[in-house]
């Protein structure tokens, strides 16, 4: 099936989120559509799929002309999605979720699930697909989830299938072999439109690249496009991908992380005896997928989780069991994963979340009385150094791209003089010139003589700025090796297997 | 699992998911913000786009909106009126056969009507402005109970129990007022602390409920104020709180020692009030240029990113929840020791359900809840001078009280009715639901 968008435009108000967008996906091709975070992608694919009415342009599908009003349309048109975010129901089976949506049903309304076992077990055994059609969805990993999402929309018979940013959830291995089914998918006939921003990715796998910037189709690239071109491309001026990053020069330890353990309320430990250090001048990244701990760890070092065990100390004082405000006034420096879940109050003025924990603190405060002159100064300051993108110090944080938010959370928190620097996640949803921005001055912390902690789960991040890296996982540190160990070993550490020789500490 | 985590530390009732889904929904609906999928990155970057937020504040902000519901909130009030006026029923009788009869007769129904109210409310040519010292006094208990619960919404608490907590105040404070006899000054001094210090503990109560156990501020302080409405019921058929020799439930007078001065003489204004407006601007201060507003606020908008920033949300949620019941307990002395002088089973009224509309009215800012009240006061102050020169029933000024709280809590009507937004953007408000409609349904046929 060839399928064809002709000058597709989608306009929120005054903003066009996409113009006049041209792209034609071929039969039994992987086309990628490339593009940062922001760009327009997903609302193309939003109208592609019927969730979004262009406001103009059109829809072809071999040659004909069609118009999607619902998810409905496009289904029957053959064309499937698979979203970022999985739209399943963890207790229901495999074939449950399967069917919902298009019941198989015998006489009176009675569900036959047995039609939908029987699909199930024939896509699987067609590409390799290892799925129980009656094991509960919230058992199965994450990769197994997915490839239940793809069989969902095989079984409604896509011959296009839209993946949006589907490895951003998994392993290196797993990310491996859904590489792999894709290929299968499209040796079968079925074409793909692969979203992504992750170049080692589509460089891997797409026959054609298409760059979208700011709404509109920059250009279309072939995969053998080295990935400086592709970023050029991306951000629209020239990028340097690779960190000049000189060679660390750790000095004396004073971070120290002893037999770590957070219990979760279900009783599992969260974070299983983990022990580690920092010295002064060096960075410690953390890698490991998802959801393996990380989360509990940086948040136990700051004093928010609660069954926390062990001991963690900064310069020989112990900071468990301190309250936030003391562990952060002992100079600890603290990015948090999600800008928008805790690093930000999306309402308040950039002002005011540049300055969220030094509130009460002088020149910004004095008693309770709060300086809003003092906060709109410290604001013009960090806007200018950390060249932040706001309309005004007082536009609302919320309303910034996600690059500025994270910016404005790392002026913040640099802001002061440091003796622990602690980043989730630096440059999650980030667009790759900010990220550039990012890591420099992460490095730059470093130089200055600051123990920092990276956490990411993006390897090439983690690759880019560790000078060591401990792997997470299932809460356990699997080992802490050097930098410059090969990604294979970084990828089995992360699915749980320790390196060869043992732990290399130093 | 991370934010299943979370949420069982800081908000026991709502998972971070479910918050995050709430602000998508809010964003969509207030259209303030641009849902995720839409890349404000670009929108930054668009000189166009900051003319056109200007505008979008001064016409979506959400006070342009209070003024509109009460206006819509007024006219359907209005039509109500006509419907049922006499005259208008008559004329309608041979409508086809003269229209204007019916037509005339229903807009001198209205204007009837709201003359009387404006004359009771705020002047007439027979007592000047005294209405409006009326109204002022009425609005008083309405504007401190309104900003207490004004404060706990900032704060992100919702503080139904302004009732209770005036209950409270203005049990303490008459008792005091009544039963103990102390110097003029200190006694009315006395009076009013410790009326305040019972509704602070009050809702502080509230707070270290919600703090410590995780239990629903909603549920505590409906469940409060009927504790608080039966505990004076129960102190009234009491000895302590009864006069000498009379059986009904009615307190002895308040010294006057204990009472509010007047302010003006002939009228029954007293210095509630002006407490009342010293309160509004302090919760003004406190808001914007404390520390302990900021992290209200913060609390209120984003407990985790407060929670990661170093503030202590349990101790916050208590101290905003004891300042909300120390305002609505200057709502109960205002009652007590300015406007009754007695203490009865019904001295707070309906006022701490009604604050909860004037704190909503006035989109819980202090100085919009300071108006509100006094709209509020104006009502209830003019709606009986609108039955006695009209016949129209007092309840007509409850409808319309009703109807603003109806189109508050529906900004997006209000918008439509007003075509605020572009047609474009309602598309996009219908595409939320319509995605999530198809996510659920897994885009079935």
């Amino acid at each position: 099936m060839k399928l064809e968008l002709k000058g597709i435009s989608k306009a929120f108000g005054t903003f066009y989120a996409n113009q006049d967008i041209d792209l034609v996906v071929e039969s039994a091709q992987i086309h990628c559509l490339l593009g940062e975070n922001g760009a327009g992608k997903s609302t193309l694919m939003n109208v592609l799929y019927g969730l979004y009415e262009p406001t103009a342009g059109q829809i072809l599908v071999d040659d004909r002309p069609v118009s999607f009003r619902g998810p409905a349309d496009a289904m029957a048109a053959g064309i499937g999605m698979v979203h970022q975010h999985f739209m399943l129901v963890p207790v229901f089976t495999v074939a449950e979720n399967v069917a919902l949506g298009a019941e198989p049903t015998s006489f009176g309304g009675v569900l036959s699930m047995d039609e939908t076992r029987t699909k199930i077990r024939e896509i699987s055994k067609k590409y390799g697909f290892d799925v129980d059609p009656d094991a509960l969805v919230e058992d199965l990993p994450v990769g197994v989830q997915q490839r239940v999402e793809i069989i969902k929309a095989l079984v409604r018979e896509a011959k296009v299938l839209i993946l949006d940013e589907p490895t951003a959830v998994l392993t290196p291995q797993e990310t491996d072999e859904l590489l792999d089914i894709m290929r299968q998918l499209k040796a079968g006939g079925t074409s793909i439109v692969f979203i992504s921003h992750k170049l080692r990715e589509v460089q891997a796998v797409s026959d054609v690249i298409t760059v979208i910037r700011r709404g509109k189709v920059v250009g279309d690239a072939p995969p053998t496009a080295s990935a400086t071109e592709l970023a050029s491309m991306m951000v629209g001026r020239p990028v340097s991908l690779s960190l000049d990053k000189a060679p660390a020069q750790p000095k004396e330890t004073t971070f120290v992380v002893e037999n770590l353990t957070v219990r979760a309320a279900n009783g599992t430990n969260v974070v299983d005896g983990i022990s580690f250090d920092i010295a002064q001048g060096e960075i410690l990244a953390v890698a490991g997928v998802q959801g393996n701990g990380q989360t509990e760890l940086t948040e136990a070092i700051l004093g928010v989780q609660e069954h926390v065990t062990g001991s963690v100390t900064l310069d020989g004082k112990q900071l468990l069991g301190l309250p936030v405000k003391e562990v952060l006034r002992s100079g600890v420096g603290f990015v948090p994963e999600d800008r928008t879940v805790d690093g930000l109050v999306g309402p308040f003025s950039v002002a005011e979340n540049l300055v969220l924990d030094l509130y009460d603190q002088a020149p910004f405060a004095s008693g309770i009385s709060m300086k809003p002159a003092k906060v709109v100064e410290n604001a013009k300051a960090k806007i200018e150094e950390f060249d932040i993108r706001t309309p005004s110090a007082g536009s609302a944080a919320g309303t910034l791209s996600g690059g500025n938010q994270q910016k404005v959370v790392m002026a913040r928190e640099l802001s002061r003089p440091l003796r622990l620097f602690i980043a989730s996640q630096p440059t999650r949803g980030v667009d790759v010139g900010s990220i550039e921005f990012l890591h420099k001055r992460i490095v730059a912390e470093r130089d200055v003589g600051t123990p920092v902690m990276i956490v990411s789960t993006e390897l090439d991040e983690v690759v880019e700025l560790a000078d060591r890296i401990a792997v997470l996982y299932k809460g356990k540190l699997v080992g802490i090796v050097p930098a410059d160990t090969p990604r294979d070993t970084l990828g089995l550490m992360m699915a749980g297997v320790g390196p060869e020789g043992g732990s290399d500490d130093k | 699992m991370t934010s299943k985590h979370r949420s069982d530390e800081t908000q026991p009732a709502e998972s971070t998911s479910e918050v995050r889904a709430a602000d998508v929904a809010l964003d969509t609906a207030g259209g303030a913000l641009a849902p995720a999928i839409v890349p404000v990155s670009s929108q930054s970057g668009d000189p166009g786009h900051e003319q056109d937020s200007v505008i979008r504040k001064i016409v979506m902000g959400n006070g342009f909106v209070s003024v509109l519901a009460v206006i819509v909130a007024l006219i359907l009030g209005g039509l109500l009126i006509a419907s049922t006026d006499a005259a208008v029923a008559k004329t309608a009788g041979y409508f086809f056969a003269r229209p204007g009869d019916f037509l005339s007769a229903a807009w001198s129904a209205m204007t009837k009507s709201y003359i009387a109210l404006f004359q009771g409310s705020v002047f007439n040519p027979r007592q000047g402005l005294q209405p409006l010292l009326e109204t002022m006094t009425v609005a008083t208990p309405l504007i401190c109970a309104g900003l207490g619960v004004a404060l706990a919404f900032r704060a992100g608490l919702f503080n139904i129990g302004a009732q209770g907590q005036i209950i409270i105040s203005a049990t303490l404070g008459a008792y005091v007022g009544f039963a103990w006899h102390l110097p003029f000054g200190l006694h009315l001094l006395v009076v009013v602390i410790m009326g305040v210090l019972g509704g602070a503990a009050w809702g502080a109560l509230v707070g270290v409920l919600k703090a410590r156990t995780g239990a629903h501020e909603v549920i505590v302080t409906i469940m409060l104020n009927y504790v608080a409405l039966f505990l004076l019921d129960f102190l009234l058929n009491t000895a302590a709180f009864r006069r000498a020799g009379d059986n009904s439930p009615i307190s002895p007078r308040l010294d006057d020692s204990a009472t509010y001065p007047i302010l003006i003489p002939g009228s029954r204004l007293h210095l509630g009030f002006l407490v009342a407006v010293l309160l509004t601007y302090g919760v003004w201060w406190m808001l914007n240029r404390s520390t302990i507003g900021f992290e209200f606020r913060a609390v209120g908008a984003n407990p985790i990113a407060a929670r990661t920033a170093g503030v202590k949300v349990s101790r916050a949620t208590i101290l905003v929840m004891a300042l909300a019941g120390a305002l609505a307990a200057f709502g109960g002395v205002a009652q007590v020791a300015g406007t009754e002088k007695v203490l009865t089973g019904g001295i707070a009224a309906q006022i701490g359900f009604d604050a909860i509309t004037v704190a909503l009215l006035g989109r819980s800012t202090p100085w919009g809840t300071f108006f509100a009240g006094l709209l509020f006061g104006a009502f209830r102050a003019g709606a009986v001078q609108m039955q006695i020169q009209t016949g129209t029933p007092i309840d007509i000024v409850l409808v319309v009280q009703s109807l603003i709280v109806l189109f508050i809590a529906a900004p997006p009507l209000i918008r439509s009715i007003f075509r605020l937004e572009p047609k474009k953007k309602n598309k996009k408000t219908k595409a939320a639901p319509k995605a999530a409609l198809a996510h659920a349904s897994g885009g079935a046929k």
